[in-house]
């Protein structure tokens, strides 16, 4: 930071940490007030008669003499088990992330290391695959799915959201890959290794960055898919956001919207923590694989 | 000794406990799929205590089910055994020949069965209704009364009171209605096309007919109405137009007969606001007889796609969800039942002047949903003053004939 | 490499794809060129709770044996692509002789769904885009300069949009945009109009939409060029210092073409999820003022009677419409792919 290049006359500085801030407020605020307005009752979050309500908690305060109440968490979390939700986004992720990540680091490995036409026209034709909307494509599957009886369980979705999800990661590890001088691996092939080995034994160690980048978006979309979810899966085997969706429901029941409202800032706390472990990760990642267009 | 205390302990479990006995299914696979509204979830509960003993009993009951029913049914033997289905959604599942008739079932096993619950089509039994549902006038007391009016019986009387209450300065917006673009909208308009007396369509055709003078009177009386509405009318779904209607900020309202009980509870809403909710008949538009409103059931089917044995293990399970023995002070307020021994509470009472008035049910027609979607769709510029009602209906007409072309009802 | 590796490394995520994204395409392509078999409707009489009433019924028996014999249904060739629902070549033929000015024409052919949809679609994606590269591109800028021990923190509460699911995150400030919501108090008290609603009209509605595309995918640029910043040539900056270059002259010379092939991902990937745009319109209930394919897709399936075939076909026109948009950005790649090569 001390370098020459960074010292900055303070007018700058002012407007540096004024528009960061103001950044901040941008994105964080909406959940910042949901935050708060989760331990309230819905008719102060969601006030028709006036906001201020959802600041002082007017109605929650009626209703339980504080201005806080963990009903909409203690309702979700117990009474509407979300917990089974959230086991089950966390297989969904974990295999998801995994499955990914394997098949995509071969795919890309091998795409990066081909020089031949058909490497282009492969990753053009992986560009054109994640064009057909989600929609379209999970009412093409549940006819056939509900026929192999194959409907309703996690290892289908997670397969689903592999397979959607490939094109993206096929398309990031493989500028990855491209980073990584070809001399390592061919050097490695020299002494007698074959492909495998060499992407084994030199290859797979120095990727790391670039995979952990790569397989937190993949794990982003997962947690937060919706369109593939809500359709593939059967009510007992939900994961977090349609569960959350089915609070909402086409009649919305007194007190569950809260639950909706307490279970997306629950759903929300772990992406936090992973934010914050990876986050050196994410970002020397992608720089190493400093994606190229 | 145990049994008793468990029948004495609470209503429910006293439900549970003899929906177990009525159920008498020995074997054979029974999954449900529906929408998951309370009543609904009454329904699929008592349905599951039919499990066990080799009896596996499912129910998955999402607001997805129309998307999912019909492939969940496709297959052979089919993932769901049953759908539950309203009388619009019925048809979707009749055009794919996916539900069997139940003739046989309602004559072996179907003791108790009121006649009016069953479904017939052309002298087949398709479905087993259970509840009843229809759009209604609802009103505040205090409002009418401080603005000195009588309650509406027409559309042309509730604009008059919408005037009044807001030129006495009671309420800025008055009216309430369920109008957001989409399928809501559209139902407001059939609503008001059948007060009118309109016809959809051409007798035994697919031929669509509503860019006609009923169809224009329908749209106008609805942008009248819209004047009175809170701004934002077109992103207001039933949910939330009772949300404003809690918050005290509508008088009179056209609204489902199942959403009334709801609006009754203090909980979000104040003393005032419930304590004054009213509820009446159906209006009626333009002189007519035939109330502005269409008459709904729900109920359940068969599939076709299954073994008999499951057949008849879904027939019987659904038959015991549907029991009399349901019916405590939990569920009956649900929703308008349909089952014997039900005794109509006071927010029935809509639902019920609704039949007697000869409401006409929405119509069972295969093409009526594909005309439901096309209003849906292009009614909005109307709303916003866009184009004029002829030409919004003559796109209407035109997005409905290529739906309908496409689904091979028209050449 | 040899294709015969190629083939083994390769094997796995291309058959993952071919069986969940390429066979899906091809029954949907098929899908799109056949329609349902003529239906033979015949009155018959219902009984519910209601009474009975005469009413049209499909004979499913009589369709019986055409459908065993063409399962797929009806062919019809390209009919549906051309049909109202979709470009409706004979509609906008009409208008065009029709019409007496351009505007006339110009409204009539807005007034069909498809252009309908592409109007906002294509806006929105025009729109959106070059803005959220914008603030992401200042947001990594700014953030970069900051303080090491802010960063984290920083980051951390940058990437918020782009984590809350859309279809919840729109929910909630779908009621903070409501005219007596926070967000639509203070816009009101700001523009000091108290009638202002976001909903109510079409510009505002498409304002908002746009402004939540930009909120939600700017942190996406933002840690991709971020990451970018990373990597600037230390030297590079300071010869251009000693130079004379100004901050600006910095940015401009160095900084830029350093990210350049970043700017190119981000687009790529962004163009091509703001044309898919769905879910804000869904959460932000916006249907009557602004419609995209994939919502046609959406609602198409989602009726009473479900439009197969006319939602495969707007699947195939957004794949085609996404290829046309990319195609500036696949030439490039193109090349840079040949002179490697």
């Amino acid at each position: 930071m001390a370098s020459a290049a960074e010292k900055q006359p303070t007018g700058l500085r002012f407007f540096l940490y004024g528009f960061v801030i103001l950044w901040l407020i941008l994105a964080a605020f909406p959940f910042l007030w949901t935050l708060w307005g989760s331990f309230k009752v819905e008719l102060d979050f969601f006030s028709k008669a006036d906001w201020t309500n959802a600041l002082s908690g007017a109605r929650t305060v009626a209703e339980y003499g504080t201005a806080f109440t963990g009903t909409g968490y203690e309702g979700a979390w117990v009474q509407e088990e979300f917990w089974k939700a959230a086991i089950n986004t966390a297989i969904v992720c974990f295999f998801v992330v995994c499955t990914s990540l394997t098949i995509g680091t071969l795919g890309g490995y091998a795409l990066s290391r081909s020089g031949f036409r058909y490497t282009f026209w492969l990753l053009i034709l992986a560009l054109i695959f994640r064009a057909l909307p989600p929609t379209t494509l999970v009412s093409g599957y549940l006819l056939p799915f509900f026929e192999w009886n194959l409907w309703g369980i996690l290892p289908t979705t997670i397969i689903v959201l592999v397979a959607i999800n490939q094109p993206f990661t096929l398309w990031m590890l493989h500028s990855f890959f491209q980073k990584i001088p070809k001399d390592l691996d061919e050097s490695a092939m020299v002494d007698g290794c074959t492909r495998f080995q060499a992407f084994r034994h030199v290859i797979i160690p120095v990727m790391w960055p670039g995979v952990i980048t790569t397989g937190l978006f993949s794990f982003l979309l997962a947690y937060n898919d919706f369109a593939v979810t809500a359709m593939l899966l059967s009510k007992e085997n939900q994961t977090m956001v349609p569960k959350i969706a089915s609070f909402l429901g086409t009649t919305q029941t007194e007190g569950n919207v809260m639950f909706a409202v307490a279970s997306v800032v629950s759903a929300t706390a772990p992406l936090f923590v992973l934010v914050m472990i990876f986050q050196r990760q994410i970002v020397s990642g992608l720089t190493a694989g400093a994606v190229k267009g | 000794m145990i049994k008793k205390l468990i029948l004495a302990s609470g209503l429910a479990l006293a439900a549970t406990a003899s929906a177990h006995a009525a159920c008498d299914i020995s074997s054979g696979r029974v999954s449900i799929v529906g929408n998951e509204f309370p009543a609904i979830q009454t329904i699929g509960k008592g349905a599951m205590s039919c499990a066990g003993n080799g009896v596996e009993v499912k129910a998955n009951l999402t607001a997805d089910h129309q998307k999912i029913n019909v492939a969940g049914m496709s297959g052979n033997p089919a993932e769901y055994t049953s759908a539950i289905v309203a009388n619009s959604s019925i048809v979707a599942l009749m055009n794919d020949d996916l539900i069997r008739p139940l003739d046989d079932y309602v004559a072996k096993f179907g003791d108790g069965l009121k006649k009016n619950q069953l479904i017939t089509v052309d002298g087949k039994v398709m479905a087993v209704a259970f509840m009843a549902n229809a759009q209604h006038l609802v009103y505040r007391k205090d409002v009418l009364e401080k603005a000195g009016l009588g309650v509406p019986k027409t559309y042309e009387d509730m604009l008059a009171a919408a005037k009044t209450i807001r030129d006495k300065g009671i309420l800025q917006n008055p009216v309430g209605g369920a109008y957001k673009a989409g399928w809501n909208l559209a139902q407001e308009f059939n609503n008001m096309y059948i007060g009118y007396g309109g016809e959809f369509f051409k007798s035994g055709t697919a031929e669509v007919t509503i860019n006609n003078e009923q169809g224009v009177a329908a749209l106008n009386m609805m942008k009248s109405l819209s004047e009175y509405m809170n701004p934002d009318y077109l992103t207001h779904d039933s949910n939330a137009t009772s949300a404003e209607w809690k918050a005290g900020n509508v008088g009179l309202m056209n609204m489902w007969g199942s959403r009334v009980g709801p609006l009754r509870e203090t909980e979000g809403s104040s003393q005032e606001v419930v304590d004054n909710t009213a509820i009446s008949a159906p209006m009626t538009v333009g002189g007519g007889a035939v109330p502005a409103t269409t008459l709904w059931w729900d109920g359940w089917t068969v599939s076709k796609n299954i073994s008999d044995e499951d057949a008849e293990a879904t027939f019987k399970a659904l038959k015991a969800a549907i029991d009399p023995s349901i019916l405590n002070n939990e569920t009956t307020p649900q929703a308008v039942w349909l089952i014997d021994g039900y005794e109509p509470t006071d927010a029935a009472k809509g639902v019920f002047a609704a039949a007697s008035m000869g409401t006409k049910p929405y119509p069972m027609r295969p093409f009526q949903g594909l005309l439901h979607s096309a209003l849906g769709a292009e009614l909005a510029d109307f709303m916003q003053g866009k184009e004029s009602a002829e030409k919004t209906l003559a796109d209407v007409e035109a997005a409905y004939s290529a739906a309908a072309k496409e689904k091979g009802y028209l050449k | 490499m040899k294709h015969r590796t190629f083939f083994w490394f390769f094997l796995p995520t291309a058959l993952a794809m071919m069986l969940f994204i390429a066979l899906p395409i091809v029954s949907v392509v098929t899908q799109s060129l056949h329609t349902a078999h003529d239906q033979v409707i015949i009155e018959v009489e219902n009984c519910g709770p209601f009474g009975c009433e005469k009413e049209t019924s499909v004979d499913t028996a009589a369709t019986e044996s055409l459908r065993r014999e063409q399962p797929l249904g009806k062919w019809v060739g390209t009919d549906i692509y051309f049909d109202r629902g979709h470009l409706a070549t004979s509609e906008v033929a009409d208008a065009w002789t029709k019409s007496q000015s351009m505007d006339e024409f110009l409204s009539t052919i807005i007034n069909l769904p498809f252009y309908r949809a592409m109007s906002f679609t294509l806006t929105y994606t025009f729109v959106v885009t070059p803005m959220l590269i914008i603030l992401g591109f200042m947001i990594a800028v700014s953030v970069n300069a900051l303080n090491q021990r802010l960063k984290g923190l920083v980051i951390f509460f940058s990437l918020l949009p782009m984590i809350v699911t859309p279809l919840i995150g729109s929910l909630i400030l779908f009621w903070m945009i409501d005219s007596r919501g926070v967000i639509g108090s203070a816009l009101q008290w700001l523009a000091g109009d108290p009638d202002l609603s976001l909903k109510a009209s079409t510009g505002l509605t498409w304002i908002m939409l746009m402004v939540y595309g930009v909120w939600h995918a700017a942190p996406f640029a933002f840690v991709v060029f971020y990451a970018g910043l990373q990597t600037l040539p230390q030297d590079t900056l300071e010869s251009a210092m000693i130079d004379g270059a100004t901050r600006w002259q910095r940015i401009r010379f160095v900084v830029i073409p350093h990210i350049m092939p970043l700017v190119t991902f981000v687009a790529l990937i962004q163009l091509m999820d703001n044309f898919r745009v769905f879910e804000p319109i869904i959460g932000f209930n916006a249907e009557a003022h602004a419609t995209s394919l994939s919502w046609i897709i959406y609602n198409d399936l989602g009726g009473e009677t479900r439009l197969l075939s006319s939602a495969a076909a707007t699947s195939v026109l957004t794949i085609i419409g996404v290829a046309i948009l990319l195609s500036p950005v696949l030439v490039r790649t193109w090349r840079d792919f040949n002179r490697k090569a």
